[in-house]
């Protein structure tokens, strides 16, 4: 098969068995997504920017949390690492393509309908999910508005279109990598992103099969989550955090392979500690298998569970120490640039770190106790998922995208980005472990007038961070319709197969696969 | 970029590599899917509701279109591979894709799994009493004792007659020391020793294929779909029982609950195994498979070997203890 183009017209991206015209669908998507979940948040801040009830019904405001959170999770985080999968992966490895090309653009092609479902949802009778993004029974089964169906096989189909992207990405790397490319060669993001796929294909299903037993309580009088029949509402948050706790873990390990490719770069060293690098990985995957009832300490567990859910979670810090100080050891006496991707990638490591910390906090089984549930979970899971997640994906697209479309970004204009996005979410986030050390609840449309400065000051970093991500559009669009043409290797002797190959990358690369020494 | 070196080796990774052309079944499989789960969430909804609506009909048009749309995908990708454009390492591809299918069907099976473990070795003892945790647990169902299998809910405990999980009863479970005509008479039984066998049969049927003896391939792929029906049959038959005689359904709080879905989700799981191979032995009879290229007759019978594997844990962990 040759070295035909892109099809004219849009029954390219309809019809495309093309892991780059698919990545650009994935990274396009998320982006949406990103918007939307985003003016959600903006609700939420906008609410909340002065005590009482001022611009929506409390019920519009658990659907909007509910709704953030999820499209969040699903729409935004996980498809922008699949895109970046579906670009990189091939190109890293030395592969044509990735191994199932066709189903690739399935597992694409069904997220626009299952968020097109999910959004609907709001504006049907009753209004959409209320109950939380975590839809703990029995809000999200008893006492759930009807179009809790719509979103349960909105979820079921979401999890079909992951199960089978990470196949795909599992038989990419296991079986389409050019000779040579021994596993302990692999560029770290594709072992972080293997790792990940192993993870997604353990728990999707978990899901899958949580959603279904919420599916036959509401509508078929079974009583897995009802303690009259004989069931327990507990049982959904144990399942629902099996899958839960990995899927965390699913949306931060892409995100250490990139800022793992990124950071070696801009200190022009070698990473520090490759092996311990891939290894720690896999223990932070292993882990999180075992960890899933630390959010769930305050439900009643027996004095055993608590301990041993307690010690497992701690114990993560160490795969995860053990990445932070490789990161930092290979910047130490680097011969150290700041170009944007660089920036993003700085502010990850301690961000992230700062998330990490206060993970450590809430492990504490009688300190969460005072924190669950109070805001100060709300920052700590930002701070993992916003500089954590978020960034690593900014960081990604700078340094990728020059690979992708043949121009340089601007560079002060991505810095301006980077600026804004950094003061923005510290000024939203920050505040937030105050209020929440001093007791503010999460999920509330309302609270006490003590609370107000903290959080006036978070709704106003809030909308700074959302707008700037309007700007970081505008850059994207920008370079992609112009600007200084980018090199073969756009950065200075940069790791990688990606970057032996001309940019813009063509559209078929290594139909024959390259040497690797 | 050096693609000249080693091309000289024999190493099939040099084959040039089969990118598939532009294809319009999976966004028609998208759209179909679509109309499917929308249209069975809208019948669900009404089904509740008591309306009339259109949502099964929707789902019937989505269901048939999403069939035939995957019948002419699986129907180019074998006539593409019977025309040699698959290269060795793209069946590999398929082989690792059908592998990490089966471990998602296990992680599904799981989560079932789990929740009965949970319910029987934690949330049941709790409800009953036991335990810290028991002392205010039983407060909320007074009087609850808890045992294996629940053939009295809770509700039905505190509540009565107006209780709305009603329990099958004394006697009425589907354990063997209920079973009525004895260990003989006991159908699960059966059922295990058919399954087994079935998985016997399927490896005689391979063996046959990779000593291309078509005769032994087709005939014991013929038996073993012809077992898979009498397994549906007899599990008809138990849930004919379950509801008409003991009264054992999926209302009848957790026990019903975890038994039918589990029961349930494997016979299902059956039904899309047997619907496999029998499209493998028709494909058989149409001359495809050779004993050096078989990858959907081998993927059916592995999917047809983990189905085995789950029904024995739950012969173990539904029926016996």
């Amino acid at each position: 098969m040759g070295d035909h183009g892109p099809a004219k017209g849009f029954g390219r991206w309809l019809f495309t068995t093309n892991h780059k015209d698919i990545g650009s669908m994935y990274l396009w998507f998320s982006f949406a997504m990103f918007l939307m979940g985003g003016v959600f948040a903006l609700v939420i801040r906008a609410e909340l920017f002065q005590p009482g009830l001022q611009l929506v019904e409390p019920e519009f405001f658990n659907q909007m949390t509910t709704m953030h959170g999820l499209v969040m999770v699903f729409g935004a985080v996980m498809p922008a690492f699949v895109g970046l999968a579906n670009w990189l992966i091939p190109m890293m490895v030395g592969a044509p393509d990735m191994a199932l090309p066709r189903m690739n653009n399935w597992s694409f092609w069904i997220l626009p309908f299952a968020f097109a479902l999910l959004t609907s949802t709001l504006f049907m009778e009753g209004g959409g999910p209320n109950f939380g993004w975590t839809f703990y029974a029995p809000l999200s089964t008893t006492y759930a508005p009807p179009s809790v169906t719509y979103f349960i096989f909105a979820v079921h189909i979401m999890g079909a279109s992951s199960i089978m992207g990470s196949i795909n990405i599992i038989a990419t790397i296991l079986n389409m990598r050019a000779p040579g490319m021994t596993l302990m060669k692999m560029p770290l993001f594709v072992w972080t992103w293997l790792i990940t796929a192993y993870l997604l294909i353990a728990v999707m299903p978990v899901l899958a099969g949580c959603v279904t037993m919420m599916l036959m309580d509401i509508h078929f009088g079974t009583s897995f989550f009802s303690a009259a029949g004989g069931g327990d509402p507990v049982l959904f948050q144990h399942v629902f955090w099996f899958f839960g706790h990995p899927e965390v873990y699913i949306m931060i390990l892409p995100a250490f392979g990139i800022v793992s490719a990124i950071i070696p770069t801009f200190a022009r060293k070698p990473l520090f500690g490759y092996a311990s690098m891939v290894y720690a990985t896999a223990s932070i995957a292993f882990l999180s298998f075992i960890v899933w009832a630390h959010h769930m300490f305050t439900v009643g567990m027996p004095i055993a569970g608590e301990l041993f859910f307690m010690y497992a979670t701690m114990l993560i810090a160490v795969p995860t120490g053990v990445k932070v100080f490789n990161w930092i050891t290979t910047m130490f006496r680097g011969s150290m640039s700041f170009e944007t991707p660089m920036l993003f990638s700085i502010a990850f490591v301690i961000l992230f770190t700062i998330g990490g910390f206060s993970g450590l906090m809430l492990a504490i089984a009688p300190a969460d106790f005072q924190y669950h549930d109070t805001y100060f979970v709300v920052a700590h899971f930002h701070y993992v998922l916003v500089p954590g997640a978020i960034f690593s994906i900014f960081a990604g697209v700078y340094y990728w995208l020059p690979k992708w479309c043949g121009n340089m970004y601007d560079e002060r204009l991505g810095k301006a980005h980077f600026w804004l996005s950094f003061v923005g979410l510290n000024v939203t986030f920050f505040p937030m472990h105050f209020v929440g050390l001093a007791g503010m609840p999460r999920r509330i449309p309302d609270y006490a007038l003590q609370f107000a400065d903290f959080n006036q000051i978070a709704s106003m970093g809030a909308f700074l961070f959302g707008f700037s991500q309007v700007f970081f559009l505008f850059i994207v669009i920008k370079t992609i319709r112009g600007g200084k043409q980018a090199t073969d290797e756009v950065w200075e002797n940069p790791e990688g197969l990606e970057w032996t190959i001309p940019s813009p990358a063509p559209y078929h690369t290594f139909t024959t696969p390259p040497a690797v020494k | 970029m050096s693609s000249e070196t080693h091309m000289t080796d024999s190493n099939d990774d040099y084959e040039p590599y089969y990118v598939p052309e532009q294809s319009a079944f999976p966004i028609l499989a998208s759209i179909t899917l679509f109309c499917l789960i929308f249209g069975l969430a809208t019948f669900f909804n009404q089904l509740k509701a008591d309306e009339a609506g259109s949502g099964g009909y929707i789902a019937i048009v989505g269901f048939l279109g999403f069939v035939s749309v995957l019948f002419f995908w699986f129907r180019q990708a074998i006539m593409e591979n019977r025309q040699g454009m698959n290269s060795l390492q793209l069946k590999r591809s398929y082989v690792w894709g059908m592998g990490w299918f089966i471990f998602s069907e296990v992680m599904f099976f799981f989560a079932f799994f789990g929740a009965l473990f949970y319910v029987r070795n934690f949330a049941g003892p709790w409800l009953g009493g036991e335990g810290d945790k028991g002392q205010f647990m039983n407060l909320l169902w007074e009087g609850y004792k808890y045992t294996w299998p629940v053939l009295e809910t809770p509700d039905q405990v505190v509540n009565g007659a107006k209780a709305v999980f009603v329990g099958a009863g004394a006697h009425n479970s589907m354990y063997p020391a209920d079973a009525h005509n004895g260990l003989l008479g006991w159908l699960p039984m059966w059922n295990t020793i058919i399954l087994l066998s079935s998985s016997v049969t399927v490896h005689f049927a391979h063996v046959g294929l990779k000593n291309d003896n078509r005769k032994q391939f087709k005939s014991w792929l013929l038996l073993t779909v012809l077992l898979a029906i009498v397994f549906l049959y007899l599990q008809y038959m138990e849930y004919h029982e379950a509801y008409v005689d003991l009264g054992l359904t999926l209302e009848s709080g957790i026990y019903g609950t975890t038994f039918f879905m589990l029961t349930g989700f494997h016979g299902f799981h059956v039904f899309l195994g047997m619907t496999m191979l029998l499209i493998m032995l028709l494909r058989a009879q149409n001359g495809h498979f050779t004993h050096d290229d078989c990858f959907g007759f081998e993927s059916a019978s592995w999917y047809w070997h983990f189905v085995d594997v789950v029904w024995v844990c739950l012969f173990f962990f539904v029926y016996i203890i």
